[in-house]
């Protein structure tokens, strides 16, 4: 019963909810968007005992939709997967609560979003269906275009239009490509379908066809991530988002694009992807990013802008683990996915808590934090460590299991990347030097009151996470394994085939 | 059920939609007649239109459900499903708009019932377009959708714009007509009948694909359609007439009259050219030039109206593009594609009906201001249209255009698809401003919106296109079996056609 409704559940819950919102007044809309998100976690929270990580696709529900297309509501989850989803439910209460007093104007439409977005994040997850994943990806375009639109800051706006023109660009192209494949496969086997499976299994041999798709779903998803020359859209929407939206954007929506790479754009056209023209583009706008999102964080006079270059640097690490395809890089891309989400999503909720004290996220505005507001100082610190990458915290483990697996694939790059840990150091430890110690020289910052108990709620459970990856990540790697191990398999072929 | 439409019985059967209509017309001239004078008469007259409508629509329903067809190839009429789909979607555009209008005539005291004759006989003119099975026959429809359609532009006498836009759209149509007249005299030179069919026929075994009388006179047709449809380079009448005539008109013009044109274009080429190659390259840069220039010019446009009509050429494009495939799946495409972007278009242009304030003030977008939070309901109607018209997932819109670009990608010109989703891409630089306006800006003063009024009756007919749009989108089934199912119907060269089964 469980594992065949629990993803139709955690789809369609959320939309309920949205409904719902409707029918309470402006004032009780947090909570019970609150309760709803609570409830969306606790679903999803059984699937990391009842996942079985040899099985592959499992929790799987398949029904039609439109038949006469070959479109089927098709979902199901795997060792990648899984933990995006639990990262999407988990992030997404803390988000609601988070958002409790910052978020004041037009409250009710506002969690109905973040509660449809939940549904768009968790579809682009769990669709085995290349048109259901399409629409699930351009659905969540809209609530986070008005999350980042009605709720963001000055140069909304912009930065909403921005954010949606960038990824329908990528996305429209896609569209074309999912149906070339479709009518290829179509022409071939005589069934028209846009099962993912059955589409992996004959979009063999597409010639120089496989190219122009191939790099259709490579906009698309490297839009989305975003690689080096595709971010500009990416540090105004984090900036200009309320907090709630950044958490949502760095945490979830960027992963959607690594994942997109794992699940589509590699294994559909590993040939391509593999070639050593396409692995030396990859890796080197890899390394680009990693060096240049740091370097140009380190010199932003904005906390959030610089959490948001981060971003840039964090993600050129997950994809040079991706295409390093070893067991430990992909292993290390999947778990540096998920810290990137707990220790991002970490630092926005601290920038947001700091601009609501202070209203103002430049560093300059700061300095001395650490006596007046203790708690908050350590968290920003514990948190900023993990972003490092310091031994004991989750970031340490993904960077390292990265570092080491691409190690063997393209020892060069792995280690210009290691800068990449050096400058990321220097830039967070730099900004908490100016943030939190340095000398308490301005008056307003003399009397900022400490974590309340609604804002502790919201960073310890993710500061729980951070350790426990830290420490004890076996339980989390020995479920990605067989997965990675399998998409390691199938592309090692396609991977020789493109070397010889 | 087959029909001899070489008997009396035969023909009045397959045309019994038309008749009904042309009945109903003459009996609503009588009444109008008499009574002309005040609010009261003008419903009256509307509800009759409804009734009308409705009666008509029964008919084809009749036609549709009994699947009556006929044996080889036909004289002057088609019967076929195509012809009924097409019909279901010219009455509901009709009776959409009447609904749409009871209250925009009130409000711009517009005291002229004859407005509805004309919208009677205008839809009666599109139905013979569509049912045409020689070319005559569709002139003559076009003509008399034309003269209708010339008239309800300039139907508001105290208004200069729309005396100006009802002139211009006489004078260019006048032109068009011409064309393809000319184009219908060559065709007929070139192969002996103006029946489509037959043309097909003759062109096939005659080996006339490449005599230049029959290509100029596939030309000029095209330049004919191309005047109807939109189509740049001849769309330079359309925002003027669009923006001049009365709103709801507007809507009609760009939903009903588009499609008709679009239905016959492609029955005609279709039916009577699939031998001549020639057509396809011609409507495929007919239709990259029509999706370039109509997007990048809607995108430079401030008023509502304007760029609605800027991107109704859009539209045009995109259903040219579904066109030029000349295969079941396009034509199925065009048809679905017609029935989601009229529902679209009607509802949108409705909402910009709405907001006038007797004599129509000029609707900029950013008048749009704040209205999420003045009237909810009407901006969210108006956001759905936006995203539908863009072609977003969830929308009637967005199945549209994916069915467009199977029938692109089907035919193996995955270069067009990606215009078209390049071209669709600009759209959303002025779609979304739309949106923008009514959501992120705040309300410029107090009671900014209380202008926007619609009638009951308009309310329920926007509420029912909205519903439309977006169950089409989500379960469209139904509706895409339809369109399949009549997009096989047409069959080129007059290989004997039982109308398909639904």
């Amino acid at each position: 019963m469980y594992d065949h409704f629990v993803l139709t559940i955690l789809l369609a819950w959320p939309l309920v909810a949205a409904l719902a919102l409707w029918l309470v007044p402006e004032s009780r809309a947090k909570h019970v968007a609150l309760v709803a998100a609570l409830i969306e976690f606790a679903v999803s929270v059984p699937l990391w005992w009842r996942f079985v990580p040899s099985a592959g696709m499992q929790f799987e529900a398949n029904a039609p939709w439109i038949a006469g297309w070959g479109i089927a509501y098709h979902v199901g989850l795997d060792g990648i997967s899984l933990f995006l989803v639990l990262l999407t439910t988990f992030l997404v209460p803390l988000s609601v609560l988070g958002s409790f007093t910052y978020i004041t104007k037009r409250e009710r439409a506002f969690y109905a979003n973040l509660l449809v977005l939940t549904t768009g994040m968790i579809g682009v997850f769990v669709a085995l269906d290349l048109f259901l994943f399409y629409v699930m990806w351009e659905v969540m375009l809209i609530p986070m275009y008005f999350i980042i639109g009605i709720w963001g800051g000055e140069r909304r706006l912009y930065a909403a239009i921005k954010f949606f023109i960038y990824t329908m660009f990528g996305s429209l192209l896609m569209l074309v490509a999912i149906l070339g494949l479709y009518l290829i496969v179509a022409s071939r086997t005589g069934t028209y379908s846009f099962d993912y499976a059955f589409l992996l299994a004959h979009a063999t041999g597409l010639g120089s066809l496989g190219w122009w798709f191939f790099g259709a779903f490579f906009l698309a998803f490297a839009i989305k991530v975003p690689m080096f020359p595709f971010h500009t859209w990416l540090p105004d929407a984090h900036v200009e988002a309320p907090t709630a939206g950044s958490v949502i954007l760095a945490g979830v929506l960027l992963k959607m694009g690594t994942y997109g790479f794992l699940r589509f754009a590699l294994p559909f056209f590993p040939q391509v992807a593999l070639s050593p023209t396409v692995q030396a583009v990859v890796v080197t706008l890899s390394l680009v990013g990693i060096i240049y999102g740091g370097l140009v964080a380190m010199v932003q006079p904005d906390v959030k802008k610089l959490v948001a270059y981060s971003s840039v640097s964090h993600l050129g690490f997950v994809m040079l683990g991706i295409w390093a395809l070893t067991l430990q890089s992909v292993q290390g891309a999947l778990l540096v996915m998920i810290n990137h989400g707990l220790s991002t999503g970490a630092l926005f909720f601290i920038v947001g808590m700091l601009y609501e004290r202070r209203h103002s996220r430049l560093i300059e505005a700061f300095g001395g934090l650490a006596r007046v507001v203790p708690l908050l100082a350590t968290a920003l610190t514990i948190v900023s460590l993990s972003s490092i990458g310091l031994p004991g915290t989750n970031g340490f483990v993904g960077e390292f299991l990265i570092l080491i697996g691409a190690f063997r694939t393209y020892p060069w790059a792995a280690g210009i990347a290691t800068t990449g840990v050096i400058v990321a150091a220097m830039y967070l430890l730099w900004a908490l030097q100016r943030v939190i110690f340095n000398k308490l020289d301005k008056q307003e910052n003399e009397h900022l009151p400490d974590l309340s108990w609604r804002e502790a709620l919201v960073l310890v459970p993710i500061l729980a996470g951070i350790f426990w990856i830290g420490l004890y990540p076996k339980p989390i790697l020995q479920r990605m394994e067989p997965a990675a191990q399998h998409l390691i398999d199938t592309l090692r072929p396609g991977a020789q085939a493109a070397l010889r | 059920m087959n029909l001899d439409l070489s008997t009396s019985r035969g023909l009045v059967t397959g045309l019994l939609p038309e008749l009904v209509l042309t009945a109903w017309g003459l009996v609503l001239l009588a009444v109008v007649a008499w009574r002309h004078k005040t609010p009261r008469d003008l419903r009256i007259a509307g509800w009759m239109t409804l009734a009308a409508f409705a009666n008509s629509a029964v008919a084809v329903w009749w036609l549709w459900w009994n699947r009556v067809g006929a044996e080889g190839i036909t004289p002057m009429v088609a019967v076929d499903d195509f012809r009924y789909v097409a019909d279901f979607l010219f009455l509901g555009a009709g009776a959409l708009t009447v609904m749409f209008s009871f209250a925009y005539l009130e409000r711009e005291s517009l005291l002229a019932p004859e407005y509805y004759v004309l919208l009677v006989f205008a839809t009666i003119g599109m139905m013979l377009m569509a049912g045409g099975e020689d070319l005559i026959v569709i002139f003559l429809g076009l003509e008399l959708m034309s003269v209708c359609v010339y008239v309800l532009a300039g139907v508001d006498r105290k208004s200069a714009r729309a005396a100006e836009a009802a002139l211009k759209y006489f004078l260019l149509g006048a032109f068009a007509s011409a064309f393809l007249l000319y184009g219908i005299a060559l065709a007929y030179g070139a192969t002996g009948t103006t029946n489509l069919s037959l043309i097909g026929m003759q062109v096939a075994s005659l080996g006339l694909a490449h005599s230049p009388l029959l290509l100029i006179g596939l030309g000029l047709l095209l330049v004919g359609f191309g005047f109807k449809t939109a189509a740049v380079p001849f769309h330079m009448w359309a925002p003027d007439v669009y923006d001049g005539s009365p709103t709801p008109v507007t809507g009609f013009m760009a939903t009903a009259v588009k499609a008709a044109a679009f239905v016959a274009l492609a029955r005609v080429l279709v039916e009577a050219f699939s031998a001549t190659a020639a057509w396809h390259g011609i409507v495929i840069g007919l239709a990259v030039l029509t999706m370039v220039i109509g997007n990048l010019v809607a995108l430079a446009q401030r008023s509502v109206k304007r760029m609605l009509a800027y991107s109704s050429v859009a539209h045009a494009g995109y259903l040219l593009v579904a066109v030029s495939a000349g295969t079941a799946l396009g034509n199925a495409a065009v048809l679905f594609y017609l029935a989601a972007y009229g529902l679209t278009s009607i509802a949108a242009f409705a909402l910009v009906a709405a907001r006038g304030r007797g004599g129509e003030s000029d609707l900029q977008i950013d008048d749009l201001a704040g209205l999420s939070t003045d009237k909810p309901w009407l901006a969210f109607a108006l956001a759905a249209c936006m995203l539908s018209l863009l072609g977003f997932p969830g929308t009637a819109g967005f199945i549209g255009k994916w069915y467009i670009l199977l029938a692109a990608v089907g035919t193996g010109k995955v270069w067009l698809a990606t215009v078209l989703v390049l071209t669709s891409l600009i759209s959303a630089g002025y779609y979304l401003p739309v949106i923008m306006a009514m959501y992120m800006r705040p309300v410029p003063f107090a009671n900014a919106h209380a202008g926007l009024k619609f009638g009951r009756l308009g309310l329920v007919a926007l509420a029912a296109c909205i519903a439309a749009v977006i169950y089409f989108g989500i379960a469209p089934h139904r509706l895409l079996d339809l369109a399949r199912e009549s997009g096989a119907a047409l069959q080129p060269s007059g290989l004997t056609t039982p109308v398909a089964g639904h």
